[in-house]
């Protein structure tokens, strides 16, 4: 009898690894064409400004230049302009955006016009031959300055106050006048820059005549994309094929459609040859979408004992010069999720978005509730500094009770199931959190100058997205389902196509196991494909840490079509009922006569001959599934975080970092960790290092490598992970999801090591990134204001 | 245009280049060679890292006329040619040192050059000595495991 190894919930090496390692990865810029062009923008050194002229007559003599082109050039190419797919509420404000600004220049990445050249040095040569007269206008970053409306970015709307959205409250707003304790914070989210370490680009190329185009993008959304750049270019859906190559990192700044995708195809339209577009690093620091951007306004309501009775949080968010895919919808999927893991009585959430002269905001790496469960860990803190109690004990007081099926919360969702307190715990014990504040206090009594800090986080996210009648009642146009569809070839090799769309997230190596499982079959006899609008038709992309709990439930869902099919044509052949057959040991088999058996190699090629198939079952073993899944899905988890930071230089070293996560079911744990590693130091990045930095006149001070300090291997800790598994309720295979929790769970626990390092100085807040000259200045001020010393 | 020749992976290559072409562009563009990424026009990201002479050096540093004459090799050249891997390359594959793959060519570089330079580091040598490489995926705790572990040092 053949055994079958069982994959799932195993470390299997990754499938997509061998090419990588090879240098044969197929980046956009590996992309070539024959007779291929190249496209440049023209993005002329303005923040704000109205555009009186353009030149182009300079530029389109250069050598190589194939066409320089304005908007007044394409008038014809954008039936619509950019889509924004998530109109959060009725009387939002839409920015008019399209691909080349037409009036105004509204940001540093505004672009006012497009070279296309036969090399790239000659696009780009010519590009800076373009003569745009402008008038300077005031510019408007504060968001409190912007929400003034003296200087309007968009004068149509007349106002840069686009939009407000609230959560409209849940439980008793009156503890808010009524508790014993409240705890007033104000706290700051930087602008972040996503940094993939590939930036973007695009090849479009067709056949003009038919009305048929392609665009090859380093897009983590290519089934979204099909869809948003047929509106933009008025190419027919059904002739728009979107291809995602290996793509290099996304992190949400490639969940989005741009201007240089939608200029791509209507050149390689009205010019009849290939257009590449490949961004430099200075351009990605202002033509890719920004992350985070808020000033958050905090009420905690709570008890003298530790209990938190009520949250409340009021937002200005900082849209950024126009919309981009999701913007205004990223602060409202926080606003699911401010609660953090705890059980309170009421809760409120509203923000107000603006614009501002800098680039749109959208999506990076948790989207919201980064934001969130930095406010909501920060605020807990800061109560139990006011309350005089251990942040550990507050937070176990105050975790939600475990339940094992879906259960309402107060923000009105359905949380599908969770346990925290064995995941807290666990996380303690790893951090020897008792330990260390013993040693924290005898360095605090010996006065010593590097004193320890101990921060925790506690999350709670919503992921899994997502349910498409919620997505329906929260304005967002489309669906949040996914498909799969499995093709098993004759003699035993198998075909998945994926709606998924992997970056790095290993999809290939998971999806196999899921597949090899289900159908019997050797992993390396499973071949995925993704990424491919005419290879992969049903499919919704990979974001907001949804494959697995969304297009991995539809591939177990396709699967077991697979078998369900494999089974009737088994009896038929083993003449049988189907109901003799069991599963057994990768095939099916006879009850009782378990050697009476067929494998799905077997009858995908009975199915494929088609010879002798039973009465009304077509040829081909196949199985497609499209799955919407019943509710988001909800991970947890707690990290702890300790430093020591240096009383007289404000400098951090971060000496253990600790991650305990509860995603669920794991299909590949070397996967999941990799997956918290690489959030944990993104949020530690965040904490300590990231921020965009624009001067007074909107221009972006930190605009490259340089500047914006990403931290190496001697900056980021080595960590010490670990998991709790509490199945999700959501779907079949019980897994929740992990590409976001490391950075939504690690800069609160970063901050609050901090600030709790230097606590006793009297220090009780410190904003991101956590400098050493802020730390520093910090310590000064709690000096200077008489704290304790 | 200026006259290069240069050996690349073993083979000698001559190519005649606009001045101001980098050697990650002679590479990528005039050899095909596009194992060799760019990340970030600065030096900063160490995608485009290849050996110049066995040392490793940011290929986005350096014009091709600056190689005139000397050896380089890439990514490309690392596994036999059989196709067995590189232990480097071994190394990352065992220990899921690498997500989305962009920064590994050039990690793999450097890490070689550093493990020539010293054989067995301990973990703080091989952060320091990957100071150049940036990845955004890993949180590099995977490629510091995969680096030790092609020295054949215990984590």
């Amino acid at each position: 009898m053949a055994t079958t190894e069982s994959y799932v919930g195993q470390r299997v090496l990754r499938k997509e690894d061998a090419k990588l390692l090879a240098g044969q990865g197929t980046f956009i810029d590996n992309q070539t064409m024959a007779g291929m062009a190249w496209m440049e923008l023209v993005r002329p050194p303005h923040v704000h400004a109205t555009i009186d002229s353009i030149d182009t007559a300079a530029a389109s003599s250069m050598p190589g230049v194939i066409g320089v082109f304005t908007a007044a050039d394409l008038e014809d190419a954008f039936p619509a302009g950019l889509p924004m797919v998530w109109p959060i509420t009725e009387d939002i404000k839409l920015p008019t955006h399209w691909p080349l600004t037409k009036d105004k220049i509204r940001f540093a990445g505004d672009a006012v016009a497009v070279v296309v050249a036969e090399t790239r040095a000659q696009a780009e040569d010519a590009a800076e031959e373009v003569v745009v007269n402008a008038s300077e206008l005031p510019v408007v970053l504060d968001l409190e300055e912007a929400a003034k409306d003296e200087v309007v970015l968009h004068d149509d709307l007349g106002t840069n106050v686009v939009v407000h959205w609230s959560h409209g409250g849940g439980g008793d707003q009156s503890v808010f006048d009524s508790a014993p304790v409240t705890v007033q914070e104000r706290y700051t989210q930087p602008r972040l820059i996503p940094n993939a370490i590939e930036a973007r680009g695009c090849v479009a190329y067709g056949i003009p005549a038919a009305g048929e185009f392609t665009l090859v993008s380093a897009t983590q959304i290519p089934h979204i994309a099909r869809v948003a750049l047929s509106i933009a270019t008025g190419i027919s859906q059904s002739k728009l094929r979107i291809i995602a190559p290996d793509v290099g990192g996304g992190f949400g700044s490639k969940l989005n459609v741009y201007a240089e995708e939608a200029l791509a195809l209507a050149l390689a339209r009205t010019l009849g040859r290939p257009v590449k577009w490949i961004e430099d690093r200075q351009e990605n620091y202002v033509a890719t979408i920004h992350g985070r951007g808020v000033i958050h306004d905090c009420t905690l309501a709570g008890t003298e004992d530790g209990k938190i009775l009520g949250l409340k949080f009021v937002e200005l968010v900082d849209m950024g010069a126009y919309f981009q895919l999701l913007t205004p919808g990223i602060p409202e999927l926080g606003g699911w999720v401010y609660m953090g893991p705890y059980q309170i009585d009421a809760y409120w959430y509203e923000f107000t978005g603006i614009m501002t002269n800098a680039t749109p905001t959208d999506a990076y790496r948790g989207a919201g509730r980064p934001e969130a469960t930095f406010v909501i860990e920060r605020l807990v803190d800061a109560f139990a500094r006011r309350i005089g109690k251990d942040p550990a004990v507050v937070r176990r007081m105050n975790l939600h009770p475990p339940f094992a099926e879906a259960t309402p919360w107060v923000m009105g969702l359905q949380v599908d199931s969770g346990n925290y307190e064995p995941t807290f715990d666990r996380a303690l014990e790893l951090a020897d959190y008792e330990q260390t504040r013993k040693e924290q206090a005898s360095r605090r009594t010996n006065r010593d100058t590097r004193q320890i800090g101990i921060g925790l986080s506690s999350y709670i996210e919503m992921c899994g997205l997502a349910p498409s009648n919620i997505l329906g009642a929260l304005r967002y146009v489309a669906g949040g389902w996914d498909g799969a569809e499995i093709e098993c070839r004759p003699f035993g090799k198998v075909v998945v196509r994926t709606g998924t769309s992997p970056h790095g997230q290993g999809h290939e190596t998971a999806w196999s196991q899921i597949v090899a499982d289900g159908l019997g079959v050797p992993i390396d006899d499973v071949e995925v494909l993704h990424g491919d609008t005419a290879v992969t038709r049903i499919g919704m992309d990979t974001y907001g840490s949804r494959s697995v709990s969304v297009g991995g439930e539809a591939l177990r869902r396709a699967v077991e079509k697979v078998r369900e099919k494999a089974r009737t044509i088994a009896a038929h052949e083993l003449e049988v009922a189907d109901d003799d057959l069991e599963w057994a040991d990768g095939a099916f088999r006879v009850k009782g006569a378990p050697d009476k058996a067929r494998t799905i190699p077997d009858l995908a090629t009975s199915a494929w001959t088609a010879h002798a198939l039973p009465e009304g079952v077509e040829p081909m073993l196949e199985g497609t599934a499209v799955y919407d899944p019943p509710n988001f899905t909800w991970p947890a988890g707690t990290h702890v975080c300790v430093v020591e930071v240096d009383t007289e230089t404000g400098a951090t070293d971060i000496v253990r970092y600790v991650a305990v996560d509860d995603c669920g079911a794991v299909i590949n744990p070397m996967i999941v960790d990799g997956q918290v590693h690489g959030g944990v130091a993104q949020g530690v990045a965040e904490a300590l290092f990231e921020e965009a930095v624009y001067d007074e006149s909107g221009n972006l001070t930190t605009s490259s490598m340089t500047q914006y300090l990403i931290p190496t291997a001697v900056e980021i800790p080595p960590m010490i992970l670990d998991r709790t598994e509490t199945p999700s309720t959501t779907n079949g295979l019980g897994v929740k999801g992990i590409g976001e929790a490391g950075t939504i769970a690690s800069p609160p626990a970063v901050i609050n090591a901090v600030i709790d390092a230097v606590a006793h100085l009297g220090v009780t807040s410190i904003d991101k990134p956590a400098s050493p000259e802020r730390v520093w200045r910090a310590i000064q001020d709690a000096r200077s204001e008489g704290g304790a010393a | 245009m200026a006259h290069v020749s240069i050996v690349v992976n073993g083979q000698p290559r001559e190519a005649e280049v606009e001045p101001r072409t980098l050697l990650v562009y002679f590479l990528r563009e005039h050899l095909g060679l596009t194992g060799t990424n760019v990340g970030c026009d600065t030096s900063s990201c160490g995608a485009c890292t290849v050996h110049l002479d066995g040392e490793s050096v940011k290929s986005c540093t350096l014009l091709a006329v600056q190689a005139d004459g000397r050896e380089v090799t890439t990514i490309e050249a690392m596994a036999e040619p059989d196709g067995a891997l590189h232990p480097l390359q071994d190394a990352f594959h065992r220990n899921h040192g690498l997500q989305c793959g962009y920064c590994t060519p050039g990690m793999i570089m450097a890490a070689a050059s550093l493990l020539k330079e010293n054989p067995t580091p301990t973990e703080q040598e091989v952060r320091e000595g990957l100071e150049g490489n940036l990845c955004r995926c890993t949180g590099y705790q995977n490629i510091v495991a995969s680096v030790l572990d092609a020295a054949g040092v215990k984590g």
